[in-house]
């Protein structure tokens, strides 16, 4: 709850400075419940990240064998099982969409989850931080040694910890390079110079941006220059779950003596006992008791502080948690708590997601291995031959999503006595055009379609070409028309 | 702005004034690290009117320090692709007509070339998509004034048609009414002849065994005893369905009054050879070549 300032601490200056310095936040490690939920989630994060492009999966000779690639130069995204070709790029269309709605979710149940335990910035800001503590102390050291003058011991710690953020950093950037070629060969041709240079570039950038990101913006990134703090509260409603000081439960505040006193009277006093302990481990540096704020990323460690100094008081833990307004109210006017994670909104975002992945799963599934597209020609659109038969020509592109060549044949159904011609057929047998289609390419070829004219027939028909592999029997088909000029 | 210095109670802060539905605006401190990106970004900003072009004048413009053009990269971008283009081209002028046709990967390479440069150089007369005009053939259908092998429509590229070229293709459609050897009406019963060679139908007065005589006496020396042409001499073939000046009596009249004498370029000299390879296996692939 905002308490007002007391008239003495008002500001007196009329505007105010233009610009503050940041004031540096020293937050103090801490050990819980959502601390070792946090430790555990960074080291799935991290592991996924720097360990998946040395996952191999085989495809067969030629293909590559990493499980997740990237491979732009052939324009191919390969994860696990799946093989996506660049025309299939909605897939990832929708796993966008599943990545917004799985953010609305994880909102309408308990806040900023993402903000708190999953987002990269929090992720590595807190392994910079682990870092910092285990160099150059916890809160009170780093405080008392930053008044203080610079030793060479010091400066000797602040070099290490920049060097162990650096090596973090720069392993950063290298893990994402992975992703684009393959893994083990990239690793030898970076540590021989013989990578390309686009390679170097983006783990130099990535390098001195997980450096400055998580080694100096830190907090400022979530507040000043992130987004989603500004979207998730128009998306939010008063039943999600947010990190909450109980006011209702810890005011008023008062010490332990105190308290006990006031309670000895047979008074009401507040559990908070003003330590400041939430205070002090908070990575963004902000006072949870004033309030649902902007600067709360919902990372719990305020709960396991204050958890910590109920229990070394006697009191039950839970002054600060996963609370809203709602059961504040509730509290106060003597009522049972109620938690509601089904309500139309979860619902709702439950109910698109799994529509989303369904969809995604069954396009995923009946995804074709053999395809065909027509396009005809514009210009002409049909050509009259010296004995007065009408020809048309065609553009067939054919996708061959499969990892080795296949032999297909073509047939047209069209027009009466059409005949086909494929430009550049490998082999005809008599009638049936036959190509070898490489695999895992496109294939563009010519064909016309010669049919005899007849003066009665309609001025377009509709012409159907069908692929067949020989070998699997797959078939395809596309169809255009066969104009009469 | 110090008419408006409230002073919010639960911050502390002072407001700047600005209020909407009852929210007042706080006046926060902005957080130097920005404040300090912004200006660098104005640094940067100015900078770069100094390094590049910029400003336009009255006459001209501010060319920056290093006299940067865009036009001069791509100047360079365009000779660069050129020579790359060279290079990759190189495999089509070792290969002949035949195998290049024979081979998918090389067929593909050629019309992909060939495409662009008959674009650039043949769709003016022959339309984009090589459908031809009136006088213009058509380079879709399977009728070849001057042949319509690899070989032969490689030839034409090359040397063209009366073009003035040393090996240019020669031949003339003489002027049998302007040079006086038939009438009129001798004219009008050899342009009937014509038609009814292709199946058309006839003037109802036509005297077909006239006509006949007429067309061996004059015509076939260069057409044939039949008709069908001669693609030494450009001969058209006159028994399909194909014309290139149009097949009615009037065209017909006019053709013979006055011959015809259409002008196809030389194009050896103003492409290379490779370019002209790529150019035959294109034009040979429309779906007409033989
Ligand atoms: S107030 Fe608590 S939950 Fe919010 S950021 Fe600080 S420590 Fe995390
Ligand atoms: S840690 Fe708990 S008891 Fe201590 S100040 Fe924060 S809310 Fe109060």
């Amino acid at each position: 709850m905002n308490k007002p300032v007391p008239p003495d601490e008002l500001m007196t200056d009329e505007d105010g400075p233009l610009y503050a310095p940041r004031k540096k936040v020293y937050p103090q490690s801490v050990s819980g419940r959502f601390r070792s939920i946090k430790w555990r989630l960074m080291a799935v994060c991290l592991g996924v990240y720097y360990l998946l492009p040395f996952v191999r999966w085989h495809r067969g000779l030629g293909a590559p064998d990493q499980a997740v690639l990237i491979d732009f130069p052939n324009r191919r995204f390969y994860f696990f099982f799946i093989e996506l070709w660049p025309q299939e790029i909605y897939y990832f269309t929708g796993l966008l969409v599943l990545a917004a709605l799985a953010l609305f979710l994880m909102n309408a149940l308990g806040g900023r989850i993402w903000c708190g335990y999953l987002c990269p910035q929090t992720v590595w800001t807190d392994l910079f931080y682990a870092v910092e503590r285990l160099v150059e102390g916890d809160r009170r050291a780093q405080i008392k040694a930053d008044a203080g003058p610079m030793t060479a011991k010091r400066a000797g710690r602040r070099a290490l910890k920049h060097a162990i953020w650096l090596m973090i950093a720069w392993w950063t950037g290298g893990a994402w390079v992975l992703y684009f070629a393959d893994a083990p060969t990239l690793v030898r041709d970076l540590a021989t110079f013989q990578a390309p240079a686009i390679a170097y570039v983006w783990i130099a950038m990535l390098t001195a941006s997980t450096y400055l990101l998580a080694g100096y913006m830190r907090e400022q990134v979530c507040v000043y220059m992130c987004p989603w703090p500004r979207i998730q509260a128009a998306l939010t409603d008063e039943w999600a779950l947010n990190v909450t000081y109980k006011y209702d439960r810890g005011e008023p505040r008062c010490s332990v003596k105190k308290a006990f006193d006031i309670r000895s009277l047979g008074e009401k006093a507040g559990d908070c006992i003003d330590c400041n302990q939430c205070v002090a481990v908070c990575p963004t540096g902000i006072d949870i008791r004033d309030g649902a704020q902007l600067g709360c990323i919902q990372c719990g460690l305020c709960i396991d502080a204050c958890d910590a100094v109920m229990t070394k008081v006697s009191r039950k833990t839970g002054l600060i948690g996963y609370d809203n307004d709602i059961n504040v109210q509730r509290r106060v006017a003597g009522k049972q708590e109620i938690f509601k994670p089904v309500r139309a909104r979860t619902v709702v975002y439950a109910g698109l997601i799994t529509v989303v992945c369904a969809v995604m799963l069954y396009a995923l599934m009946s995804r074709t291995l053999l395809d065909v597209n027509v396009l005809h020609d514009r210009n002409p659109i049909a050509v009259r031959l010296s004995d007065g038969a009408i020809r048309n020509g065609y553009t067939l592109r054919f996708l061959n999503k499969r990892g080795f060549d296949r032999v297909i044949a073509i047939d047209v159904d069209g027009p009466a006595d059409a005949k086909l011609h494929v430009i550049g057929a490998d082999s005809v047998t008599p009638d049936r055009p036959m190509i070898v289609l490489a695999r895992d390419t496109t294939t563009e070829l010519r064909v016309l379609v010669t049919a005899p004219l007849d003066e009665r027939a309609e001025k377009s028909v509709p012409v159907t070409f069908r692929v067949t592999d020989i070998g699997l029997g797959e078939v395809a088909s596309a169809t255009d028309h066969f104009v009469l000029p | 702005m110090s008419e408006h210095n409230e002073i919010d109670r639960v911050s502390g802060r002072s407001t700047t004034g600005h209020e909407w539905d009852g929210i007042k605006e706080l006046n926060t401190p902005l957080p130097r690290w920005w404040v300090l990106t912004f200006y660098a970004t104005i640094i940067w900003a100015i900078g770069y009117w100094v390094v590049y072009p910029a400003w336009p004048l009255v006459s001209g413009y501010t060319t920056g320090l290093f006299q940067y053009s865009t036009r001069a990269s791509v100047a360079t971008d365009l000779a660069d692709l050129e020579k790359l283009r060279g290079e990759k081209m190189a495999v089509l002028g070792n290969a002949s007509l035949a195998d290049i046709e024979k081979d998918p990967a090389l067929l593909a390479l050629a019309r992909a070339r060939g495409k662009t440069v008959f674009a650039d150089n043949c769709a003016p007369c022959h339309g984009s998509g090589g459908a031809g005009a009136k006088g213009y053939p058509n380079l879709n259908d399977d009728d070849w004034l001057w042949g319509g092998s690899l070989d032969q429509i490689m030839q034409t590229i090359q040397f063209g048609a009366r073009s003035g070229h040393a090996k240019t293709h020669e031949g003339q459609m003489l002027a049998f009414g302007r040079d006086g050897v038939l009438k009129k009406d001798e004219i009008v019963t050899v342009a009937n002849y014509v038609r009814s060679l292709s199946g058309l139908s006839t003037a109802p007065k036509f005297d077909a065994t006239a006509g006949k005589k007429l067309f061996t006496e004059n015509c076939t020396s260069c057409h044939g005893d039949n008709g069908k042409g001669n693609p030494e001499l450009g001969a058209p073939n006159l028994t399909d369905q194909i014309w290139l000046y149009g097949s009615d009596e009037e065209a017909l009249v006019e053709t013979i009054t006055n011959g015809r004498a259409g002008v196809m370029p030389a194009w050896v000299g103003r492409l290379d050879p490779v370019t002209v390879k790529a150019l035959a296996v294109y034009v040979h692939s429309l779906g007409g070549g033989k």
